[in-house]
């Protein structure tokens, strides 16, 4: 009796343990964490303020557990409060982001938040960009299903985030969505999946219903139809894709220029993309016509970055040298623009002449925006669709012109350098952030040295200048920044706005930064000043005004 | 009685040990260059490791990290079999420069597209370069935020060890 007690009590220990690693294990939890916290002095030569807080911070944590076919996760985030720049519309401690998953092969569906992109997003896009404070989560239901190979459908019907107040506050506006996908080489496999061929169709239906308007003036759909389609074919090594977006008539408010301000005309969006890469060298030319594609989840003024449904990405190279990414970057005009850009990569073979031992990288990437051309019907009385636009056609007011060149070589195995060089026309009216509504005539020079001493220790040295009549005239940039192992590292850098007409503010901007990094987890501290720039994701740009003081950063995922 | 007891032991221990193991790959559906997707939970490389390291083409890190990767890729495969995933955080603005950039620079690396962060939030990745090891039972046994010069070699004897 004893013993087939214990037997039983052993086995029933032995099920729960095994029952609790049915799908592998107890489950898994997967998630990260990050806080920034900045302390203010006050600096009146940079206008950096010292808000009454005297400090900012910035947090938030996303827990996921996933077990089998089950997943589910939160984010705690906390503003308290909000770091300079960061938009004052989060502000407090609570649930950010909450949802409940299941899914198998064919089947996905998402109860609470989710993020969704179709297309190239010109559609529709929920996306989070955290340290710009762009989350457009949705809150409501996603399923995406997977009937027959080869053919992926998605639906949604949600809400989205709006501000965040001790807790997520979403958008009063409803977004539904459809899209579907088939790849043919998949669905055709037997006669297909070994071809040169590739193709993939798509289409896509997004729909809101709002009933937030602030005008008594003008009757307003209630509900927005935006549709289209996409293709992407690949034959070889040759690529193309192409995506066209029709948004039906949605007057928005736009309060610095009348011809535009609550117009009934449809929107529309076309991108197309083509081209050729191989071992070495590639060649790449995008096109893209968008007007009148901004679309939010209601008709009242909010912060640009607020509300957003679709997302109409820049055709412009994002560059990460601070004098050229931060001072006059671009982002799509949302009223709308006609763009061009191409792109050519190529590698000069190792062990030639030219090339060196390790080969010697050129890419050249050229760039451009304009305003389309547009036929202005004086309706604004009657019909109000304002001015018609022909695919492509544009005007010749430019907004912008970027062509840059980067050569990146590395000598040896301690040594490796790049130049750089940006020249750009920027029309301070197109994206409406800086102070001087002028044409901006800016050329950059970068060298990038990045020296290897021995396993333990290296340094990389950063040159920058940029050169304009306009604006705030010159600066020069300089930065050293030393490697201890794999966890250390000490920069110091230094920006002159030595150009500058007025002489009060030919200022230094230095700043010191400490990082420590062991496996996932990241420590920094900054100290200095920090200029004012402008931060661009895509088409969204935040401007961050000027700072002095200490920034503390930690991140980390487990 | 005895044996009866060992047994108990020999079952209960079993079972906590079965309970015991690290972390799997989440369920992600990416699509790869060609289009076709990919779920990265079933990507098998014959019981070797696998390197997954997140990157986009505007991460200057990222780059310096996968280029260096890229001139001992060829030994690291032959002594252990590895295979690097470099999945890319790239959106609509910059998808397109994808793969112009992974030919340019001769990569051959296994290259995944996360264009609206799905596996990225997945996986708990804050920002790029963020690196993780798998083993051949697809566990992450291994992950790094960040890239300093050497970082490769650690990266290495890591996958070594395996």
């Amino acid at each position: 009796m004893k013993a087939t007690k214990l037997l039983s009590i052993s086995f029933c220990l032995f099920l729960s343990t095994n029952s609790f690693s049915q799908d592998k294990d107890l489950g898994t939890i997967i998630g990260n964490f990050q806080t920034i916290s900045q302390y203010y002095n006050e600096d009146t030569l940079i206008n950096a303020i010292l808000p009454d807080h005297k400090m900012g911070m910035n947090s938030f944590a996303n827990i996921n557990y996933t077990r089998g076919n089950f997943n589910a996760g939160v984010r705690y985030e906390s503003y308290l409060n909000p770091i300079e720049g960061y938009p004052t519309s989060f502000r407090g401690s609570g649930l950010g982001y909450r949802y409940v998953n299941w899914k198998n092969k064919d089947l996905d569906v998402t109860v609470g938040n989710f993020y969704e992109q179709y297309g190239s997003g010109l559609i529709l896009r929920a996306y989070e960009e955290r340290n710009l404070g762009i989350d457009n989560a949705l809150d409501g239901v996603k399923i995406k299903y997977t009937p027959y190979k080869g053919i992926y459908l998605k639906a949604f019907t949600g809400k989205q985030r709006y501000i965040f107040n001790d807790g997520l506050t979403n958008g009063n506006g409803l977004i539904r969505g459809f899209d579907g996908e088939i790849n043919l080489n998949e669905l055709l496999d037997s006669t297909f999946n070994e071809s040169k061929l590739r193709v993939t169709i798509g289409g896509s239906f997004v729909s809101k219903f709002n009933i937030d308007n602030k005008t008594p003036d003008f009757i307003l759909p209630k509900n927005v139809g935006s549709y289209g389609g996409r293709i992407g074919l690949r034959y070889g090594k040759f690529r193309f894709s192409g995506e066209y977006i029709i948004k039906e008539n949605d007057p928005y408010p736009d309060s610095q220029d009348d011809r535009f301000n609550y117009v009934y005309k449809n929107g529309e969006g076309i991108i197309l993309n083509l081209g050729y890469s191989t071992k070495g060298f590639a060649i790449d030319l995008s096109a893209k016509h968008n007007d009148n594609m901004l679309s939010r989840s209601t008709n009242v003024t909010v912060g640009p970055t607020d509300l957003l449904i679709g997302y109409v990405p820049t055709l412009a190279k994002q560059h990460t040298y601070s004098l050229a990414s931060t001072l006059y970057p671009y982002a799509t005009n949302a009223r709308g623009e006609v763009a061009f850009q191409a792109d050519v990569i190529y590698r000069i073979p190792k062990k030639t002449k030219l090339g060196g031992k390790y080969g010697t990288v050129i890419s050249l990437n050229y760039a451009t925006a304009f305003a389309p051309k547009r036929e202005y019907l004086n309706d604004m009385t009657t019909s109000r669709k304002g001015y018609k636009t022909t695919p492509f056609a544009m005007s010749d007011s430019i907004f912008f012109q970027d062509f840059n060149v980067e050569i990146k070589r590395k000598f040896n195995k301690k040594l490796k350098a790049s130049i750089n060089y940006f020249n750009f026309v920027f029309d301070d009216r197109a994206i409406l952030v800086a102070k001087h509504h002028e044409l901006i005539f800016a050329q950059i020079f970068v060298l990038d040295v990045t020296q290897k001493f021995n396993k333990k220790n290296s340094i990389r040295y950063e040159a920058q200048h940029l050169s304009t009549q306009q604006d705030q005239g010159n600066w020069a940039f300089g930065q050293i920044e030393y490697t201890y192992g794999s966890h250390w590292s000490f920069a110091i850098l230094d920006q002159y706005n030595y150009g500058n007409r007025d002489e009060v503010l030919q200022l230094h901007y230095l700043l010191g930064n400490i990082g420590y990094v062991t496996g996932p987890h990241r420590f920094s501290f900054q100290y200095g000043r920090q200029r004012a720039g402008i931060f661009c994701v895509g088409g969204v740009c935040r401007a961050v005004p000027a700072s002095n003081g200490l920034t503390f950063t930690v991140t980390s995922s487990f | 009685m005895k044996k009866l007891l060992t047994l108990s032991i020999a079952l209960v221990a079993t079972g906590i040990l079965m309970a015991q193991t690290g972390k799997s790959l989440p369920s992600v559906k990416l699509k790869d260059l060609s289009g076709k997707t990919i779920d990265i939970s079933t990507f098998e490389n014959d019981g070797k490791p696998i390197i997954i390291s997140f990157w986009a083409t505007w991460c200057k890190p990222c780059k310096a990290e996968l280029n260096a990767i890229a001139e001992e890729y060829e030994d690291w495969q032959d002594e252990t079999g590895v295979t690097l995933i470099a999945v890319s955080i790239d959106d609509a603005r910059s998808t397109g420069r994808v793969e112009p950039y992974v030919n340019g620079q001769g990569w051959e690396y296994e290259i995944l597209l996360d264009p609206n962060g799905d596996f990225k939030r997945a996986m708990g990745v804050n920002n790029v370069p963020h690196t993780f090891l798998v083993d051949g039972n697809g566990k992450i046994v291994w992950q790094h935020n960040n890239y300093a010069t050497g970082d490769e070699e650690e990266l290495y004897k890591k996958v070594q060890a395996l």
